[in-house]
């Protein structure tokens, strides 16, 4: 038999290419995930509780519990991914055993260690990472990632992180484009970031990875605000299921994320959708309670 | 001559930038008023469930059926491939049902078991292998009477297959730097506005 390579960097960002233009939605329980799928999701994030909720529920958030994300595996045939928390090899490599499509590296979960992330070089599983510059992203391109999200603020339906994040990054690869090839050393310096990299992102005018809007996504106006800035789609946690009506919801923000540049169909799916999740003012959570710090 | 790329979800700009290398005009789909025109279409990978969901939700799938049954070449990769066969084992999931396939979704397993492998493919000319990546794919068990089989696994699964104008892979030539799958069916779009 032809010799098959598994766990390669093009099979592992490949599957991220796969779903780009999409959304993926974190679910709670099995019935979550069909009512994701039914609604057009692309992949489910499996959690025993959204952001939200481990926001008001304060403590050391974890792993989820194998038997639920097995659970949630055999109900849906789309992609399933989980959350370890950084630095957590242990949990990620359980992760991997249980067969999840994809791994998100979170600060949405407490750290297990503030100084490392994970070397998701030995995984053939696929990981995401959070960021809030394009330094952060490529550090953890380094480090394996196959995929980039913005942290935004996850769990406050307020999608003014993620836009800052996503601005953040668009631009700065803007910026990279524009420069003489002597001054992307001191950029990547400065940005903290492999000069390899940077000076690849310079070239292609992208990361070299896919890279989806996360944190405070809660309308489908959100969803296609985050595609015109230049993600190539959308994770949504809180917003879909603490709405009044998850099912419709997660259809419009689906359809939006589609025709992200066509405000007609985006006002038709946005009518009547019901409550959105309760927002939260950034300025009023604690600084120690913010997930964006965390990692770096 | 411009070839469409069904753009509802998933790897649709990677195929258009092949074609553009290729010197072929392209157009994004998402509306039934954008196949106006098309001299072929592309449905690209991505999750076969939504895009099926929003061809139907947007009224796509008549449109392709029609144009399709005039012969007008349709190439799906992936889960372009699910949605252009007649049968994938039952499951409940829109289908434009065109090709007389059975197709098994998954079939190779989870991401985990996602692979990149050498194929022969007598068709493309020459005797260069193709490097084929296969990202939670699907597979043939079965084809129709009118179906050429294109390209096998070395255990006999069948990756890659032609029904006149209706060409399938389960894998995806457009992550890779190799053009000849690309070409061939620029070359058969070539063909059918000729005819």
């Amino acid at each position: 038999m032809e010799p098959r390579d598994t766990g390669t960097v093009a099979v592992k960002r490949g599957l991220a290419q796969m779903l780009k233009g999409g959304v993926i939605m974190d679910v709670v329980t099995p019935e979550h995930a069909r009512i994701a799928e039914d609604a057009g999701a692309v992949a489910v994030m499996a959690l025993e509780r959204v952001p939200a909720d481990i926001r008001a529920h304060g403590g050391v958030a974890r792993m989820s519990d194998p038997e639920l994300i097995l659970k949630i595996m055999d109900a849906v045939s789309i992609p399933v991914m989980a959350k370890c928390r950084i630095g957590h090899f242990v949990e990620a490599q359980v992760l991997e055993a249980l067969g999840v499509d994809f791994i998100d590296e979170s600060e949405v979960l407490t750290p297990a260690d503030e100084e490392h992330h994970i070397d998701k070089h030995q995984f053939k599983v696929p990981f995401v990472c959070g960021c809030r510059n394009l330094g952060e992203a490529l550090r953890r391109i380094a480090e394996g990632a196959a995929m980039i999200r913005t942290k935004g603020e996850a769990g406050t339906g307020n999608v003014v992180e993620a836009v800052r994040h996503a601005r953040a990054v668009m631009g700065e690869i803007r910026r990279l484009t524009s420069m003489a090839p002597e001054e992307l050393m001191k950029a990547a310096k400065e940005m903290g970031a492999p000069y390899e990299l940077v000076k690849e992102v310079a070239q292609l005018g992208r990361l070299p990875v896919v890279n989806f809007a996360a944190g405070g996504i809660a309308t489908p106006a959100d969803a296609a605000l985050m595609m015109q800035l230049g993600m190539d789609g959308v994770f949504v946690g809180s917003g879909i299921f603490k709405s009044s009506d998850p099912a419709r919801r997660a259809k419009a923000i689906v359809e939006a994320t589609t025709h992200y540049n066509d405000p007609k169909i985006i006002a038709e799916v946005s009518k009547g959708l019901g409550e959105a999740m309760p927002g939260l003012e950034i300025s009023a959570i604690p600084q120690d309670q913010l997930l964006a710090g965390r990692g770096w | 001559m411009t070839i469409g790329v069904l753009a509802l979800q998933g790897a649709f700009i990677e195929h258009r930038k092949v074609l553009e290398r290729l010197g072929v005009d392209t157009r994004e789909v998402r509306l039934p008023e954008q196949l106006e025109g098309l001299a072929g279409l592309i449905i690209p990978g991505g999750e076969s469930t939504t895009i099926g969901k929003l061809a139907v939700t947007y009224g796509l799938l008549e449109p392709i059926r029609a144009k399709a049954a005039s012969g007008w070449p349709v190439w799906g990769t992936c889960a372009g491939m699910i949605l252009l066969a007649r049968d994938i084992g039952g499951l409940a999931q829109p289908l434009l049902g065109l090709m007389d396939v059975t197709i098994r979704r998954n079939a190779f397993g989870r991401q985990v078991d996602s692979f990149e492998t050498w194929l022969d493919v007598p068709e493309l000319g020459g005797d260069a292998p193709f490097r084929a990546i296969f990202i939670r794919a699907p597979l043939i068990e079965r084809v129709g009477p009118g179906v050429q089989v294109l390209a096998r696994l070395s255990d006999g699964a069948i990756v890659a297959a032609r029904q006149r104008n209706l060409l399938v892979t389960a894998f995806h030539p457009e992550l890779t730097d190799d053009l000849r799958f690309h070409r061939y069916f620029v070359r058969m779009t070539e063909e059918a506005t000729k005819a």
